[in-house]
């Protein structure tokens, strides 16, 4: 083992050794870490506090995942990707699972041997313009300037935006989210595009944020999701439903205050089952009853991480939208617990 | 008389193979050889078998598929839907496009830096030492990123060229735009213009060549051709009789005449550019990006180069500066036609590496946006297609080939800057 771990790395990009080995519960249960690729840092989603923790949407998926596998929220390694690195450190077992606003597209699900778990926001890919510019739709953004973030699925909608309105554009690539702001905000690009949600998150960490307008157009969807690699199920089923269970227990209304009392048992046997009172759903994950409620706990359940992260009280205000609960005509619909 | 018996043949014995001195460092090589092999097989074999169980067998296939992303500076005709093959093409020629004017530039301002560098004048010496201390000992990475935040920051945008009182002014007559997007300068245009060939028809490889170009470039060099033969013939001249003709019209009009009539032919004129909507129209953009790289690659470069042609002039002995200046040479004179071509043979071999290094460091321009073969096949064609093994080993292959041709014609050129030996 130790020789082939040595060889294995000589290999170029190191692909072959880790890769194949299955059990990364195990992994991680070993390691007392959870590695959790995010952001380099996009306000409201995945970036650092003063005190240097991370927190945000994409954080607060990490950070239930490990409490419920670890018992301990704070036990994550966040690993901070880019939009070109990500899948590779994830293809190579540099991180356990990735929640960096990714999108689910068949060929990174299918091609690039990965396994969206579920969606946790519902985005689409917008433009932002500073209103000085006059522009107030994307259809006048013939032979602008546009600045993007190279290697997301981003860069391929606006192609085929603008090749099919029959438009030109001089794309400006770019790394990271930060150095889009720094272009953007010193006019070496006339527009920034990404994901609504991110430009509305970058917008509000503008010194004067009236001054830039979203554009109405939403040219994409972008189902935002969290994934795992493909070809182990069992830690993938274990990702997957501490999602559902974040976005159930909203459904049930099971919150971070109530959790203690309703732990105790309640008349609702999908509550009592979420919660560990009730049948042996955690058992069938290989893990203890107690998994979901420890989940939950972490930051609360979904409605109550949207609305500590990006909601509509704070400096990012993004409305529920596509992203309630479809009992409130949302897109939002955990599978039962049952 | 005895006669000596030859001495019994020793029959071949495979222990010889490692006791006889004349077998045994073949024996060992070969051992070595075979056991080198062994490690390379397994290593190709355990990839090709992790690739296999992760269900991402090595396949080049995805190299005809669309591209379907955009590149913003390209050389030739390129569009979103074109093959990834066909964008890593375009990435390839942006890789030398840099190389080469970063070579060019860091060769003319490191020759200059070394010389001035030994300049007697104390404050020149010491100017050249602080340029060259300063560049060599920061990363390079921090030099491409610093350029570029410069001119992203200190430039004003084409919006301020707007409107009735802009802020901003293009300079020489209306004809350059220095904006915080790149630099805007005149291009040459044809009215009558030759067409282009197109080479290697639809591949994805296809390439036009510009007739004009070939034109101009085949006039201007029988223009030389000729200069080159009316200099040698006054050579010849003042050998024989001891005075030389004078011919700088003359030399100057085979060069200048043909090229005039040829472009005036081709109607040449220049496409000047101006500010419609969003940005300038028009003209040759030069990108921040490249700016940014050509400059931060030349400069850092160029320290090195300067201290390998100091050293080269350091290395030819004090007393032929002595013995030229001896002779009546003025000191440029002497720099140029002794000093110099000496100290090329010690500077020449070093200069192949530093040019190796500019080449490969300009795969750091994914650090700015600079569409090079990195950044397109290494980068967004890797990313989008998931064949990581794949790229990088194609990657691997392009820079070597590229790295061996540099070094092939540069050391053609150190051949023939070799000292004769009779």
């Amino acid at each position: 083992m130790r020789k082939s771990v040595f060889l294995g790395a000589l290999t170029v990009a190191g692909l072959a050794a880790a890769a194949a080995a299955a059990g990364t519960v195990d992994d991680v249960k070993a390691r007392g870490k959870l590695n959790c690729g995010v952001a380099t840092g996009v306000p409201g989603f995945a970036a650092p506090d003063a005190n240097g923790e991370w927190e945000g949407f994409d954080v607060a998926v990490c950070r239930a995942v490990a409490a419920a596998v670890l018992g301990d929220p704070k036990a994550v390694e966040f690993v901070p990707t880019t939009g070109k690195t990500r899948f590779t450190a994830l293809a190579s077992g540099e991180i356990d699972m990735l929640a960096r606003n990714t999108t689910w597209t068949f060929s990174r699900d299918v091609d690039l041997k990965f396994e969206f778990v579920g969606v946790n926001y519902y985005d689409g890919q917008g433009f932002m313009v500073p209103k000085a510019l006059g522009v107030s739709s994307a259809k006048e953004l013939d032979g602008a300037t546009v600045c993007i973030q190279t290697g997301t699925t981003t860069e391929l909608n606006l192609a085929d935006f603008f090749r099919v309105n029959n438009m030109s554009y001089e794309p400006v690539p770019i790394e990271t989210n930060a150095e889009a702001q720094q272009q953007y905000l010193a006019g070496a690009c006339d527009v920034y595009t990404t994901d609504a949600s991110g430009l509305a998150a970058t917008r509000a960490t503008f010194e004067n944020s009236a001054d830039h307008i979203l554009l109405p157009e939403i040219i994409s969807k972008e189902p935002l999701a969290p994934l795992v690699r493909h070809g182990d199920s069992e830690w993938g089923d274990i990702v997957r439903w501490t999602l559902n269970a974040l976005i159930a227990a909203e459904e049930y209304g099971v919150t971070s205050t109530n959790i203690g009392e309703l732990s105790a048992g309640t008349d609702n046997p999908e509550i009592n089952r979420l919660l560990g009172t009730e049948g042996k759903l955690g058992e069938m994950l290989g893990l203890d009853a107690d998994w979901a409620k420890r989940a939950i706990m972490a930051g609360g359940n979904y409605g109550e991480i949207f609305a500590k992260n990006i909601g509509e009280s704070t400096p990012i205000g993004l409305a529920r939208g596509l992203n309630a609960q479809w009992k409130d005509g949302g897109l939002l619909y955990s599978p039962p617990f049952r | 008389m005895t006669s000596l018996t030859d001495p019994q043949k020793d029959r071949f014995r495979l222990s010889m193979l490692l006791y006889d001195t004349r077998y045994r460092s073949a024996t060992i090589q070969i051992i070595a050889l075979i056991f080198f092999m062994l490690v390379a097989a397994w290593l190709i074999s355990n990839t090709a078998q992790n690739l296999a169980a992760l269900g991402k067998p090595i396949d080049l296939g995805f190299l005809t598929e669309p591209a379907s992303y955009d590149i913003n500076q390209r050389l030739l005709d390129y569009d979103s839907r074109d093959s990834h093959l066909r964008a890593s093409f375009i990435g390839l020629l942006n890789t030398l496009v840099v190389a080469v004017l970063g070579c060019a530039t860091a060769t003319v301002i490191g020759v200059i830096v070394g010389v001035l560098r030994l300049s007697p004048n104390w404050l020149v010496g010491r100017l050249m030492t602080v340029y060259v201390e300063s560049f060599r000992n920061v990363p390079v990475l921090l030099w491409i990123v610093f350029f570029m935040a410069i001119l992203i920051e200190t430039l004003p945008a084409p919006s301020a060229f707007r409107g009735d009182d802009p802020a901003a002014h293009m300079l020489l007559g209306d004809s350059v735009a220095i904006t915080n997007r790149g630099v805007y300068i005149p291009e040459p245009l044809f009215s009558n213009s030759l067409g282009d060939i197109h080479l290697f028809g639809a591949s994805p490889l296809r390439f036009d060549v510009s007739l004009d170009l070939i034109a101009i470039l085949a006039v201007l060099g029988l223009g030389l051709w000729a200069s080159a033969w009316i200099r040698r013939r006054a050579d010849g001249i003042q050998e024989a009789t001891g005075a030389r003709p004078t011919t700088w019209y003359l030399r100057l009009g085979v060069v200048s005449v043909p090229l005039a009539v040829l472009l005036l032919m081709l109607g040449f004129h220049l496409g000047m550019p101006e500010l419609k909507g969003f940005n300038f129209r028009g003209g040759t953009h030069m990108r921040n990006s490249l700016i940014a790289l050509w400059l931060a690659l030349s400069l850092y470069t160029a320290a090195f180069i300067a201290e390998i042609v100091r050293a080269g002039i350091l290395a030819i002995s004090s007393g032929q500066t002595e013995a030229a200046a001896a002779l009546g040479l003025r000191p440029r004179r002497i720099m140029s036609l002794v000093i110099l071509p000496q100290a090329l043979r010690v500077i020449v071999p070093p200069l192949i590496s530093q040019y190796l290094n500019l080449t490969k460091n300009s795969s750091l321009a994914i650090a700015v946006g600079y569409m090079d073969i990195t950044g397109t096949l290494g980068g967004i064609t890797m990313n989008q297609t998931g064949r990581e093994l794949e790229c990088v080993l194609m990657l691997m292959m392009i820079y070597l080939i590229i790295s061996l041709s540099i070094s092939a014609v540069m050391n053609w050129y150190n051949e023939s800057v070799k000292l004769r030996e009779r």
